[in-house]
């Protein structure tokens, strides 16, 4: 709790926080309930059963607030009877971050050719296909996907869909 | 012990059995009868019929908080359900350990909108510590051990568990779980020594120090009471308490200032405002204790003693917040405060303080005249009753808060109040529920003419159960905490706080079976106490007050502790829009 003595309120921040949680029914309501109920942010959220033999799912939240919303947060998420660990990636250190988009592209001509050479520049590969439109996958950083997003409305935009963040800590250590 | 499956409804009443569970709240419905034939055919655990499901739950609450055993209710599905919620949150707020058993339409049925069906667990996700919905008979009994363990360790609260009526009749083995080590529910129950120490170095060089306890203290058990004695008595610190603290520290002691907050003692709240250290153990900082919260208390270094670590630096930030149980770490705090050759602080100056604004007598009232006033009527009710150290519960409203002001408590345990909730009808059911774990005391339910109508059904309860509780109430035909603040707020402007068409409580109590009295004024007061006292059965007394009479001292909405209303005559009529809000 020493850290506690530090707090103040001051600016928003942005936290990517990591929870392992009992993959049982209702434990994602439960988190999100919990956001919703006492007016805390989701910016982004990603769930997945990380290890299938112990039923453990990892959730990946990124919310906002100031310092002491951000720690009761933390302290409220650890007081769910399903949550193993929470994890503050932002506070621990270095961590890599990942967001994956599929974007749909409609067009002819010029425009089809320069969104498939943008998609080269942006790495993302294009996973369907047909005549007149494209399906890519890209990968990277939001603000990668946020920036290809934005090339491609001028070239025939239809759909996007996004994953949301992942995030794990840099190094050979685990949660 | 591996023996022959039986049916999810005799691994409940077995588990139950197990826990030592012997009294249960309840009432039948279409999804829990075979839970109801397996309690029929054993004779090991007393069902107790109420007549409302929020009774129950409140029932339940009020025989855990005078126990300090979990209580446990049963109720059907659909509307038996949504009936307990209001209690179930009561319970959440107060952190009141109680398991709720609740029958749920058979698993095939459930989302088809089937008949009595609701999402118990949807509905109950926000106002229980925990719940489950149980879909295999063969998890059915460890369930029912996990959730009293939840229940009942680290902060308590209430844990729901619905049951579909297929897994109760579906057979599986029961067995009793060794030591339920629950493989993410672990509440640290020791507190940091490092901070702790820290702690004691702020304590041992404070000059205005002051203990503020809370419900943590009950909740830790009977020996945090003790613990909290001995810490007073070697740091020599004034002690004040939180409305669910009451108890904690005997009223009688010359170190306790009374209650702090809304309506604490002027001593309290300007002691909390002017202390240069603070040690919280087992409150939460509520807003109806801190008032304003940027003008709380500023200049004192405040110290946290929390099971829950989400209470700390949630309402107010703190310089040291310990996570444990309250009784561990008071205890390591005498310890090490012992081992540093510390002894009680003499605090001349802060006593002398202290002793000027005791002298304002921020509770004396004046007694003139036949009628009643409310504030007396509780005093007279503690004189005669003391001896007894009665078991006192409470509606919601100025009667409670006149209850806390006027009737001391010695001992943890005696004071059941819905705190956080704040529930009208709370007090009729957890007397109720008071009188089952404790037969053999005097419980009395300190109640208004509007808040008992709430829950007025369970009368039923106690004549059928023979309890001999007692209901006092103190009508002033108003819903007087509604109009004290339409008097603060909206210049009188009474709007629908009036009682009007009240039933004759001396009637209604006939009517169910009990004794009922009437007190119309002042030189009846002591006689019908006693009557009320010596009748045996249940009794009702409708004890008739000062109708305008309101709750002073008083820290306003959006008010710091040391902007106090003493009086009727500081009321001006009206709040800014910003503490209107605040309420």
């Amino acid at each position: 709790m020493s850290k506690a003595h530090t707090l103040t309120i001051t600016g928003i921040e942005r936290h990517t926080l990591s929870i392992l949680v009992d993959n049982e029914a209702g434990v994602l309501a439960r988190v999100i309930g919990l956001f919703s109920s006492r007016g805390y942010n989701i910016d982004s959220l990603t769930v997945a059963e990380v290890t299938h033999d112990r039923g453990i799912s990892r959730i990946t939240i990124v919310t906002s607030g100031t310092p002491a919303v951000i720690e009761q947060i933390k302290a409220q998420l650890e007081r769910l009877v399903p949550v193993h660990s929470v994890a503050d990636l932002t506070v621990q250190g270095p961590h890599v971050e990942r967001e994956m988009a599929l974007v749909k592209v409609a067009g002819a001509g010029d425009k089809r050719v320069e969104a498939l050479r943008l998609a080269d520049i942006y790495r993302a590969r294009v996973v369907d296909a047909t005549t007149s439109s494209f399906v890519f996958e890209v990968t990277g950083s939001s603000e990668k996907v946020d920036t290809f997003i934005d090339l491609m409305r001028e070239l025939g935009l239809i759909e996007v869909v996004r994953t949301g963040i992942v995030a794990i800590a840099r190094g050979a250590s685990g949660l | 012990m591996y023996g022959e499956p039986i049916p999810g409804a005799e691994i409940i009443v077995q588990a139950l059995i197990d826990l030592g569970v012997e009294v249960v709240f309840g009432y039948p419905g279409g999804a829990v009868l075979p839970i109801y034939d397996a309690i029929f055919k054993q004779n090991r655990i007393r069902h107790i019929l109420v007549r409302h499901e929020q009774g129950a739950a409140h029932a339940a609450e009020g025989y855990a908080r005078a126990t300090g055993k979990p209580g446990v209710v049963l109720v059907t599905s659909g509307p038996g359900a949504t009936n307990a919620v209001t209690g179930i949150a009561d319970a959440m707020m107060d952190s009141i350990p109680m398991v709720v058993l609740t029958g749920q339409v058979a698993t095939h049925l459930i989302g088809n909108d089937a008949f009595q069906e609701c999402d118990t667990v949807g509905i109950t996700r926000h106002c229980s510590k925990h719940n489950y919905l149980v879909k295999d008979v063969d998890r059915l009994g460890d369930v029912i051990h996990e959730a009293f363990y939840i229940a009942t360790n680290g902060r308590p609260g209430p844990v729901v568990v619905d049951i579909p009526k297929d897994i109760q009749i579906a057979r599986a083995t029961y067995r009793k779980p060794a030591k339920i080590e629950h493989k993410t529910y672990r509440p640290t129950i020791k507190g940091e020594l490092a901070d702790i120490e820290a702690a004691i170095e702020l304590m041992a060089n404070a000059r205005k120090p002051i203990l503020y306890t809370g419900g943590g203290i009950i909740n830790s058990g009977p020996q945090a009471a003790q613990l909290l004695r001995e810490l007073q008595r070697v740091t020599g610190f004034p002690v004040t308490s939180t409305l669910m603290g009451l108890g904690g520290f005997p009223a009688t002691s010359p170190a306790f200032l009374g209650m702090l907050g809304m309506h604490g003692t002027y001593e309290a709240n300007l002691a909390m405002h002017d202390s240069d250290v603070m040690v919280c153990l087992g409150a939460r900082f509520d807003d109806r204790v801190t008032g304003r919260t940027d003008a709380f208390a500023p200049n004192a270094k405040k110290i946290h003693v929390d099971i829950d670590r989400s209470s700390i630096n949630k309402n107010i930030m703190v310089d040291i917040g310990i996570v444990g149980d309250v009784g561990r770490v008071m205890e390591d705090m005498i310890r090490i405060w012992k081992s540093k050759g510390l002894t009680a602080r003499k605090l001349d100056d802060w006593w002398g303080q202290i002793n000027q604004w005791r002298a304002r007598q921020c509770l004396a009232f004046r007694q003139e005249g036949s009628e009643i006033l409310p504030q007396h009527a509780i005093v007279r009710l503690f004189e005669a009753t003391k001896a007894r150290e009665p078991i006192i519960t409470t509606e919601v409203g100025q009667h409670q808060m006149w209850a806390a002001q006027y009737f001391g408590f010695d001992k943890p345990n005696k004071w059941l109040t819905s705190g956080g909730l704040g529930t009208m009808g709370y007090g009729l059911p957890a007397a109720i529920g008071a009188q089952l774990g404790n037969p053999n005391a005097l419980v009395i339910d300190i109640a208004g003419e509007a808040s008992i109508l709430m829950n007025i059904q369970e009368m039923s309860t106690a004549k059928q159960f023979e309890l001999p509780v007692k209901v006092f109430i103190l009508n002033n035909e108003y819903m007087g905490m509604v109009r004290q603040w339409q008097d603060l707020t909206y210049e009188g402007r009474y709007a629908h706080s009036y009682s009007e068409a009240l039933p004759d409580f001396v009637k209604l109590a006939e009517a169910y079976g009990w004794t009922g009295l009437r007190i119309n004024d002042i030189s009846e007061l002591d006689a019908g106490i006693k009557t009320m006292i010596e009748t045996p059965g249940p009794v009702m007394v409708d004890c008739r007050v000062a109708k305008l009479e309101n709750c002073f001292p008083m820290v306003p909405s959006g008010a710091a502790h040391n902007e106090m209303l003493l009086g009727p005559e500081q009321v001006v009529g009206a709040l800014s829009e910003a503490a209107q809000a605040l309420v």
